[in-house]
């Protein structure tokens, strides 16, 4: 009520200054109100701006990369050893260290997410719910170095108590998988959780009315139904797993697992989980947190992975809406 | 319901009495087992929660074995703590170097430091008092007879007492390569500095890009373009931002971010590595969070509210910003913190646009050279000694309690918000 008197009193004395000078009721241009809107609009801008940036930096440095005569493109997409000191630059071993993370987070995160989705979609009472959601939201509040430090400090050891020492490397892929895992559990069940509860009661009642179960409901009418919010929630979480780069800087190895198909063994060692492999944003953060000259052929090459990891991660996530929209069902 | 045609089938189609009841048990047995499966990995999270916290904890307290390479009974006839200061000058006098003890008094004349610092002094340079061991709590508490018999064994003339590693001085104290003289000091005022400029620099242009998407852009193609942007930019990984922050802020802007522009700092040694550099680009970090959180709650008042206010003959900033920000802004402002909070703990963007990691002075502006707490923490958890793992985990701590009081006010502030509305 205050505000609208607050209104009315304003409005009272603009109209009353406007009768003293004129009363002219055309249409004014308000030089104010543009310089706002200009503003305003520079404001949206600049998220096109980051993007330019984003793309512009990493795409300079990288054409700087590739332009360098001790460096092939075809050699970066399929060479399988990374030794920056001997010039050999190909990325395959740190992209196979970034998948074997991912999907060690996926295996973790995917079966757990989805399940916690449906319980607090389905199954839980107002009071479970309000216990178990801020739950999740501490969860995903926590910082990725704290993840980092768990990884380190606890999951290592327990892999290493339960498959031994001589098995598990003190740095692995494993542990910050599954670290990883835990990380976007909370995301893909809120993401899940969120796609579940837009599927309209009737449904749901429909299907008991059928007799069904609580279960046979969930799972073969509301799940199929919210499929398409699904599976763009774990096409996030993988992104967001790819991109992850503090635990697998702190646990999973300060090197790349540099192979060579004809004499490595393929599950010994190069998709082995148990040894350590540097990721493509491990080596970002280990290069760029050294001491790193600007132009030196290093600090373009943590660029060239940078463009690939902005790739892969930009095609996921357009991907994940593009789902979203082309399969949604839509209910009137 | 292919389980229900499956069994018990007669040849009417319909299943006996005595096998629908079986079907029916079934059904709901299995209905049983999956709801304990759903309900297990749900409290996961839970459990998760309890290991981490439980892991932290578990190495910030424990056991310390100190060891003195000299022996403070040859040196004084009394117990340290009781010394005067006259007494204290007179063992270092004794017991320094000349070299040694010139550099102290040149740094601060003896005379005019407290008991306190100079018995401090004693400890490190005369007693030379080490941390020579450290047990978690666990041991602690269930092996402590272990640890002293290891201790007996191994370092005959040390000495086991209980230790914190989060106290008071682990707050005060500024980096050191002696994790037991370590602290945060210089790493909480690093984060501080960097969220002062992150705020200044997202907020206003965060809310400003809500406002223009909401109210004013109409359904054009570059309109659709900076919205799909928005939601693209909130998918892009970290470190991605911290590479972007390093080509533009630290390189190409060099002379604004060092303060080499505003003869601030010495131009022969300039460096864009700087809390400025750090804090806008934390501030790219956060912004598409920030704009989402507030197009969500610009869109939430009501439209009736600019209705009566274009009809009193108001202008469109006039309605925006009598009207629509006083209502949208407590959630803007929830967004805002827990976006903040986000930031507070990003640690990959500052590995790449360089915070040091070994800083002992103050920050004292936004050209300064800085560390940060997650900084602190990545630093300490990857060196291979345990007392570093132990501060690490006492730094974890103090970063979650900063953590966990921000997302409180913004708990609070959802609450009140919630109630004002229901009335």
């Amino acid at each position: 009520m205050a505000e609208q008197a607050r209104v009315s009193a304003e409005s009272q004395t603009a109209a009353a200054s406007s009768t003293a000078v004129s009363l002219d009721f055309r249409k004014r241009t308000r030089i104010g109100e543009s310089v706002i809107q200009g503003f305003l609009f520079f404001c949206g801008a600049v998220s096109i701006l980051t993007t330019l940036g984003i793309v512009f930096v990493l795409g300079e440095e990288s054409l700087l990369f590739f332009l360098d005569e001790r460096v092939s493109i075809v050699e970066f997409l399929t060479a399988t050893s990374w030794q920056p000191a001997i010039e050999d630059f190909g990325i395959i071993p740190l992209i196979n260290a970034t998948f074997i993370t991912s999907i060690i987070a996926m295996v973790v995160a995917i079966p757990l997410g989805l399940g916690a989705a449906i319980y607090l979609s389905e199954y839980a009472s107002a009071r479970i719910r309000g216990i178990l959601k801020p739950v999740l939201e501490i969860l995903a509040g926590i910082p990725t170095v704290v993840y980092g430090y768990f990884a380190i400090s606890f999951m290592t050891p327990v892999l290493r108590g339960m498959f031994g020492k001589d098995t598990v490397q003190i740095y692995n892929s494993a542990s910050a998988g599954i670290v990883i895992g835990i990380l976007i559990l909370p995301l893909i069940a809120s993401l899940s959780e969120d796609a579940l509860s837009s599927v309209p009661r009737a449904l749901r009642q429909a299907s008991y009315g059928l007799g069904a179960t609580r279960l046979e409901t969930a799972v073969r009418v509301v799940v199929p139904s919210a499929l398409s919010g699904i599976i763009a929630a774990f096409i996030i979480g993988i992104s967001r797993a790819i991109g992850e780069t503090m635990i697998v800087a702190i646990a999973a190895g300060a090197g790349p697992k540099n192979f060579d198909l004809s004499q490595d063994n393929l599950f010994g060692y190069v998709l082995n989980p148990f040894v350590a492999a540097e990721t493509m944003t491990g080596h970002i953060a280990r290069i760029s947190g050294g001491d790193l000259s600007y132009n030196s052929i290093d600090y373009n090459s943590i660029f060239a992975i940078g463009l690939m990891l902005f790739i892969i991660t930009l095609l996921l996530n357009i991907l994940s809406r593009y789902i979203v929209r082309r399969f949604r069902e839509v209910y009137e | 319901m292919s389980s229900v045609s499956q069994t018990g089938n007669t040849s009417s189609g319909m299943p006996t009495d005595e096998a629908m009841h079986r079907n029916i048990a079934q059904r709901r047995q299995r209905g049983r087992i999956w709801q304990g499966v759903l309900f297990a990995s749900t409290t996961i999270g839970m459990l998760v929660l309890v290991i981490l916290l439980a892991t932290i904890i578990n190495e910030s307290f424990g056991l310390i074995a100190v060891q003195s390479t000299v022996d403070p009974a040859t040196i004084a006839d009394r117990p340290l703590e009781e010394l005067s200061k006259e007494e204290l000058i007179v063992i270092l006098e004794d017991n320094l170097k000349r070299r040694v003890y010139q550099r102290l008094e040149r740094e601060q004349p003896l005379a005019e430091r407290d008991q306190a610092a100079l018995l401090e002094i004693v400890r490190v340079e005369v007693v030379q008092e080490e941390v020579v061991g450290s047990w978690p709590l666990n041991e602690t508490l269930f092996n402590r007879a272990a640890i002293e018999a290891e201790v007996a064994e191994e370092f005959p003339r040390a000495e086991i007492q209980f230790r914190s590693w989060i106290n008071p001085d682990f707050l005060t104290n500024p980096m050191s390569s002696v994790p037991a003289l370590a602290g945060v000091r210089t790493a909480l005022l690093g984060t501080l500095w960097m969220i002062g400029i992150t705020i200044l620099f997202a907020f206003p242009i965060g809310v400003g890009a809500a406002i223009y998407l909401e109210e004013y852009a109409t359904d054009t193609w570059y309109n659709r373009i900076i919205q799909t942007n928005i939601a693209n930019l909130a998918g892009v990984p970290s470190i991605i931002y911290g590479m972007l922050g390093l080509a533009i802020f630290v390189r190409a802007f060099e002379p604004l971010t060092s303060g080499t522009l505003f003869g601030l700092t010495d131009p022969t040694t300039a460096n864009g590595r700087t809390i400025l550099s750090a804090g806008l680009t934390m501030g790219l970090l956060i912004l598409p969070v920030i704009i989402i959180a507030a197009q969500e709650s610009i869109r939430a008042v009501p439209n009736s509210l600019r209705q009566a206010s274009y009809g009193l003959g108001a202008t469109k900033w006039q309605t925006i910003w009598n009207h629509v920000l006083p209502g949208a802004m407590p959630g803007i402002l929830t967004g805002t913190i827990l976006s903040v909070s986000r930031a507070i703990g990003e640690t990959a963007p500052l590995i790449v646009v360089g915070a040091s990691t070994f800083i002992v002075t103050d920050p004292d502006g936004p050209f300064s050279k800085f560390t940060a707490l997650p900084i602190q923490i990545y630093n300490w958890t990857a060196r291979p000694q345990d007392q570093f793992r132990d501060i690490a985990a006492a730094a974890i701590i103090v970063l979650l309690i900063v953590l966990l009081t921000l997302n409180a006010i913004a708990v609070l502030l959802r609450d009140y918000i919630r109630k004002r509305r229901s009335i």
